[in-house]
Order: structure tokens, then C-alpha cells, then sequence
């Protein structure tokens, strides 16, 4: 079981992950439309790479007025994406294993670290949940999809939290933890998870538009 | 019963096609929306031919800020509506476009009239497409774009505000959003010079003229109610001893098809004014002072043409582009002596500050008229939509939910102390006015040329000469 769900069952994992993303991204950039989305893209490349470089400047970091008005919100919402990027990828329990694979590896972060971020994606994710059932905006918003991919988020870190403790069962709570993170993988390309790399896409187009038509050639750089 | 015969006969107001012919014009105009909005509450929606537009037009960017927006509400207070009608959450931004074009997109176009008639009343009821959500998403969706496509979407079905219609349909006939022809047009001008030549010996309105520096494009409402508009545009470029001309055919420049989604009507008006600016091979493109004329003639307006380089064909200025300059370079000169001693606030209308960044430029002509400039807060690219921008102002059907909407501008204008606004837009010009109607708060509010006209020093050679 734990040598099929670590060996195969992760390469699929990883394999739908990449390919779906690439696809994902081709496609973005395919339907890109000047005249549709009235956006001179090729025409004013530069124009819009200033500008797509500002939109990430400013939403990567807290540098814009989202943060400023809702200050605690968004100090979540970065602590909860930070935590989880770091945490998984530069955890030493999966440097190690991808060496043990695929012969690459990576600098890693101190087990204690990765477990405090663990505990900060964790109760993150639980400030998320709270905020769903509780305001009456983030309600009217909110669809069932909402709360699957909430769960998905959190699992692996909930049964990676629960394993590397071991509380209960170490074998079981590993297989489950190794599972969930698949699950997580998979769902990536294919659920509102997309936007780990469709935010990108995202930005880069708005940046482009404002820096190409809506004033970033005679503005002083609004950060959008 | 015998009515209903009778309205039988009639041909049907509500057609999935615009209005090209006067004859149709008329027979929507007569109607002031009554038959109108009860044709369309049975009027069928043809859901192959919409989800055959959306196939075709609705691609990845929409597709992708559908699919990730977060469901956050962060959107929820960077929107007037919801801020006016006391956070209702059916007011969040992204809620509007979810259960709208969210909804369409997810049912391949398979909706009925009612669900079209909702799309409807949100995409012109609920929104001004002022683009100020877009600003605030983490993810970078921007809902105004979003609804001006859905705007489209309607358009092409029939589902469209009587007023929307009737204001493509000028535009198809008359190349203007009223139904000002280019004769009127060119006698106005001339009538404006006979009643301020007098004053200002020398001063003309040169139409078609052939290789001027400046082509200056009106909005049709200044022709039609405010031919003084005209005249003090006239003026100040007389004093500025500017080349100047306006176009006979193409001299209109805003676009009420853009409000209505109907872009092919777009593309016909833009391609008018270029078609004048490669006409008389003008080196530059001055706008009056409005901000949907701005937005669709200089930054949109290329794309409906086709023009790959997202230009015009010659550079457009928007009026206070051109104010600036003529202050800055001394062509213009204003007595400081003259300056409004009164605080007063300046309003930033969305379509040429927020999605064209002339952010400081009307601060600058601020500081050469008021002694007592107050900012509105929030200001520049935050600032709030007036609340009548998008055509909301023109929409009988929406007129309840303007006016409510236009409480946060009214608390904006009392909040900085002043009872004078300037503002160098029609729409918001018009919401300012309509505020003040509704909301009775004691301002007043100008355009900038009648102010610039008040404090301009005229010089020697150009005043008129002394009776001996």
C-alpha cells in the first residue's frame, strides 16, 4: 500500500499536476484576444510588462489598499499562503524523499519551523471556514465547492500535523497524509485551487491592461 | 380588449437587432418604455445564437476570473451600491457578476427571459462599470470589464433599458447620441460665433479646417442643450491662439453605444471621428469635457476599429489635458486675483481617471483656479463613481436606485466642507446636479470652462476695440 500510494501513485500525482498547469497556462495565454480584451498586448509589450510587473510588486507583497483596508484579513490570507508554500516544499521529509526518487534536492527548513507553519495554515484555515459560516457577504458568496476545496487545502496538513506527532497510528496516519497531498495535487488544475497559478495569469493580465490602455503610458503608476 | 388589438398591430419595440432606421427611432421614443418593458417580460431569448456568442467571445480571461475569484467579499466595500444600500450583500460585486453572467456562462447560454431580464436590470441597475472592484481584487478581476461584456451579451438578445436602445440607435443614425444632424451641428457653430463675435473680435469656430494642430470634438448634448459650452470652448482656444478645427462629419465623440454593449455600433461611431481626424490631417485630438467621450474614443475606441496599436490615429488629449497644457506653457494666463476664494472640492470621474490615469492632471488646473482646494476622500484612482456613470443616469427604470447610489458622493461632498464641486465630465456633471435636486445640500457645480473663462486674462490685441 504506502509503496504504491509514495511511488507510482505520487508520479501520477505530480505528472496531472505539472501537465494540467502547463496545459492550463498554454490555454490562458491562447485565449488571450487583443481586440476582445482590448488590450494592445504585443503592440506595447513593454508598456505592459512595466505594468504587469507593478500588479505582482504590489499584490505579492502587502503594498496595496486591500491590505490597508482589511488589515487582518490579508494578514491571514499571506500568512496562510506563505506557510503552506514554505512548509510543503521545503519540508526535509519531502527534500528527502523526492532525493530518494529523482535524485534533485533542495535547501530545507528546521522540522520545528515547518511545524509551527503548519499550525498557522491550520488555524488559517479555520479562520477561513469560521469567516464562511459567520459574515453575511462571505455567505451569499459561498457554494459547496467552497468548502471541498477549504478541505482539501487543509488535509494534508491536518494528517501531515497528526503523523509527524505520532499520535495515533504513524504507518496509517502517513498513508492518509501522502494521499491527501495527491488529492491536493490533482485538484490544483482542475478546481478554484488553479488560481496557485491562474493568480498569476490573473495579475499579469490586469497588469497589462492598465499598463498598456488604462493610463500606464500617462498615469504615475495607480497600483491595481 | 380593443387596445390590445390595436397594440398587436403595432411592430414590436423589442427586437434582438439595433435600431437603424428613424422610423423605428420614433416608434421607440413615443413609447417611453411602457410597451417596451412589457414586450420584453415575454420576450423569448434565443439560446443557441448565445451560446454561440459566448463560444466565440467569451475566452480564457473571463472564463479564468470567473472560475478563481475566491468568494472572499473583499469587493463587497469597494462598491458604492453596497455601500448605499447599507452592505446588502446582493450588492457585493462579485455576487452580481457570479449570479449573472456567472450563471450564464455555466448553463452554456441556456436561460430563460426572466434570467435575462435579471442580467439586465444588474448590468445597467447595479453597476456603472466605474471598474473600481476590479481595483481592489487580490486576484486582479476586474467585474466592471466583466459587465461591460455581459452589457454585450444582453444587447445582442433584445435585453436592453429602452433609453440604452434608443441611444444606439442615434448613434447608427445619426453619428451622434442625440439627433443633432451635421448641419445643426455647423449652424450652431456659426450661430455661436454671430453671438460672441462682438465680444471677441476675430473669434471663429473654423470647420473642416485642413491641417489645424487641434481637432475638437464636442458631446452632442452641448450642440443640443448647451451651445454656450461650445461657444467658451471657442473662446479660451481663440485667447490660447490655438490651430484649431472641428469636424463637420465626426464631430461627435461619445458613445452611448458603448453603454448600451453594442459594439458594432461602436466601431461605426469611433471610425467616424478617425475618419475626420485622417480627413483634415490634424496633429492632435481634443475632447470636451466629458469622460465616457474620452474612454470611448481614445482608449477604447481603437480596438473597435481594429487598430492594432491600441491608438488612435492621431494622439487624443482629454480637455483638461489640454487646459494644463495651455496653463503650463502661459498660452492660457489666469488672473490670480480672480481665484475662487471659496473651498472647493473636484470630482474624479472614473473614465478618464481610473481607467486612463489622468490622476494629477486635474489637480495641477486645481491649483491655478482655487485658493481652497479640498480633496474628496477616497480620491485620484479610488475615487467613487459619481453614481450616474455608465448610462445609469439616463435610465428611467433605474432612476430609484441612482438616486440612492448617489448618497455616497453626497456624503463625500459634505464630508470635505466645500459647496462648490468642479467636475470636467457630463455624466458626473449630471449626477452632481441630480444629487443636489434629490438630496438638497446647497452646491453648486461647474464645468472647468466656464470657471477658466471667469479668470482668464483676454489680451490687449485680442480685446475688442473701444467705440470712440
Amino acid at each position: 500500500m504506502y509503496e504504491f500510494i509514495s511511488g507510482p501513485l505520487a508520479l501520477i500525482s505530480f505528472a496531472i499536476f505539472f501537465v494540467g498547469i502547463i496545459t492550463r497556462i498554454v490555454w490562458y495565454v491562447k485565449g488571450l484576444d487583443w481586440r476582445l480584451d482590448r488590450v494592445a498586448y504585443t503592440e506595447k509589450l513593454g508598456a505592459g510588462i512595466t505594468g504587469a510587473a507593478r500588479s505582482l510588486f504590489h499584490w505579492l507583497l502587502p503594498f496595496n489598499r486591500t491590505t490597508a483596508n482589511h488589515p487582518v484579513f490579508m494578514a491571514v490570507t499571506y500568512l496562510f499562503h506563505i506557510c503552506l508554500v514554505i512548509a510543503s516544499i521545503f519540508l526535509v521529509a519531502h527534500v528527502v524523499l523526492i532525493e530518494e526518487s529523482w535524485s534533485i534536492s533542495w535547501i530545507t527548513i528546521p522540522d520545528y519551523i515547518a511545524d509551527y507553519m503548519t499550525l498557522a495554515v491550520i488555524a488559517a484555515g479555520i479562520f477561513f471556514l469560521i469567516r464562511r459560516l459567520t459574515d453575511p457577504n462571505v455567505k451569499i458568496l459561498t457554494t459547496a465547492s467552497d468548502y471541498i476545496v477549504l478541505a482539501i487545502a487543509l488535509a494534508p496538513f491536518i494528517t501531515g500535523y497528526i503523523a509527524y506527532h505520532q499520535w495515533m497510528d504513524y504507518k496509517f496516519w502517513l498513508i492518509v497524509h501522502i494521499l491527501c497531498g495527491e488529492i491536493m495535487l490533482i485538484a490544483i488544475p482542475f478546481t478554484k485551487l488553479s488560481h496557485f497559478f491562474l493568480f498569476f495569469c490573473s495579475r499579469i493580465q490586469l497588469g497589462m491592461d492598465y499598463g498598456i490602455k488604462r493610463g500606464g503610458a500617462k498615469g504615475r503608476g495607480i497600483a491595481w | 380588449m380593443a387596445e390590445e388589438a390595436k397594440s398587436q398591430d403595432l411592430p414590436p419595440l423589442v427586437t434582438r437587432k439595433p435600431v437603424k432606421t428613424k422610423e423605428e427611432l420614433d416608434l421607440l421614443l413615443a413609447d417611453r418604455g411602457v410597451r417596451y418593458y412589457k414586450e420584453l417580460e415575454v420576450f423569448p431569448v434565443d439560446t443557441a445564437a448565445l451560446k454561440k456568442t459566448l463560444d466565440a467571445t467569451c475566452k480564457s480571461r473571463i472564463r479564468t476570473w470567473l472560475e478563481i475569484c475566491a468568494h472572499c467579499s473583499l469587493c463587497a466595500d469597494t462598491c458604492f451600491f453596497y455601500l448605499a444600500n447599507d452592505n446588502d450583500p446582493k450588492q457585493i460585486p462579485s455576487y452580481k457578476i457570479k449570479s449573472t453572467l456567472g450563471e450564464l456562462v455555466k448553463r452554456k447560454g441556456d436561460v430563460d427571459t426572466q434570467f435575462m431580464i435579471n442580467c439586465m436590470d444588474t448590468a445597467w441597475g447595479k453597476c456603472t462599470c466605474c471598474n473600481r472592484c476590479g481595483m481592489y481584487c487580490p486576484h486582479g478581476i476586474d467585474m466592471g470589464v466583466m459587465f461591460g461584456y455581459l452589457r454585450g451579451l444582453c444587447f445582442s438578445q433584445g435585453f436592453v433599458p429602452h433609453e440604452m436602445k434608443i441611444g444606439s440607435g442615434m448613434h447608427w443614425i445619426y453619428n451622434a447620441q442625440m439627433d443633432v444632424t451635421v448641419e445643426d451641428y455647423v449652424d450652431t457653430c456659426k450661430w455661436m460665433v454671430e453671438e460672441n463675435e462682438e465680444y471677441y473680435p476675430g473669434l471663429e469656430i473654423p470647420v473642416d479646417k485642413v491641417g489645424a494642430d487641434i481637432m475638437y470634438v464636442v458631446n452632442a448634448r452641448e450642440p443640443k442643450h448647451y451651445p454656450q459650452d461650445l461657444a467658451e470652448a471657442a473662446i479660451l482656444f481663440h485667447l490660447a491662439g490655438e490651430s484649431w478645427t472641428v469636424p463637420s462629419k465626426g464631430w461627435e465623440g461619445t458613445s452611448l453605444a458603448m453603454f448600451a454593449g453594442d459594439w458594432a455600433c461602436c466601431k461605426q461611431q469611433v471610425e467616424n471621428v478617425y475618419a475626420a481626424m485622417e480627413r483634415l490631417k490634424v496633429k492632435r485630438y481634443v475632447g470636451t469635457e466629458c469622460g465616457h467621450q474620452h474612454r470611448a474614443t481614445i482608449t477604447e475606441g481603437p480596438y473597435w476599429a481594429g487598430r492594432k496599436s491600441g491608438d488612435p490615429p492621431v494622439p487624443g488629449l482629454h480637455y483638461v489635458e489640454w487646459v494644463l497644457e495651455a496653463l503650463e506653457t502661459g498660452k492660457l494666463k489666469l488672473d490670480p486675483a480672480k481665484k475662487i476664494k471659496e473651498p472647493v472640492t473636484l470630482q474624479d470621474p472614473c473614465n478618464y481617471i481610473r481607467n486612463h490615469g489622468l490622476t494629477d492632471v486635474t489637480r495641477k488646473i486645481m491649483s491655478y483656479i482655487a485658493e481652497d482646494f479640498r480633496e474628496m476622500s477616497p480620491n485620484r484612482e479610488h475615487n467613487f463613481c459619481c453614481g450616474g456613470g455608465g448610462g445609469m443616469n439616463g435610465i428611467g427604470r433605474y432612476r430609484k436606485e441612482r438616486n440612492i447610489g448617489l448618497k455616497v458622493k453626497r456624503d463625500q461632498i459634505l464630508a470635505t466642507g466645500a459647496k462648490f464641486v468642479v467636475s470636467a465630465c457630463h455624466n458626473c456633471w449630471d449626477a452632481i446636479r441630480d444629487l443636489e435636486e434629490v438630496y438638497k445640500i446647497g452646491i453648486k457645480w461647474s464645468f472647468l470652462k466656464p470657471i477658466l473663462l471667469d479668470m482668464v486674462i483676454v489680451p490687449d490685441h485680442l480685446k475688442p476695440k473701444e467705440e470712440e
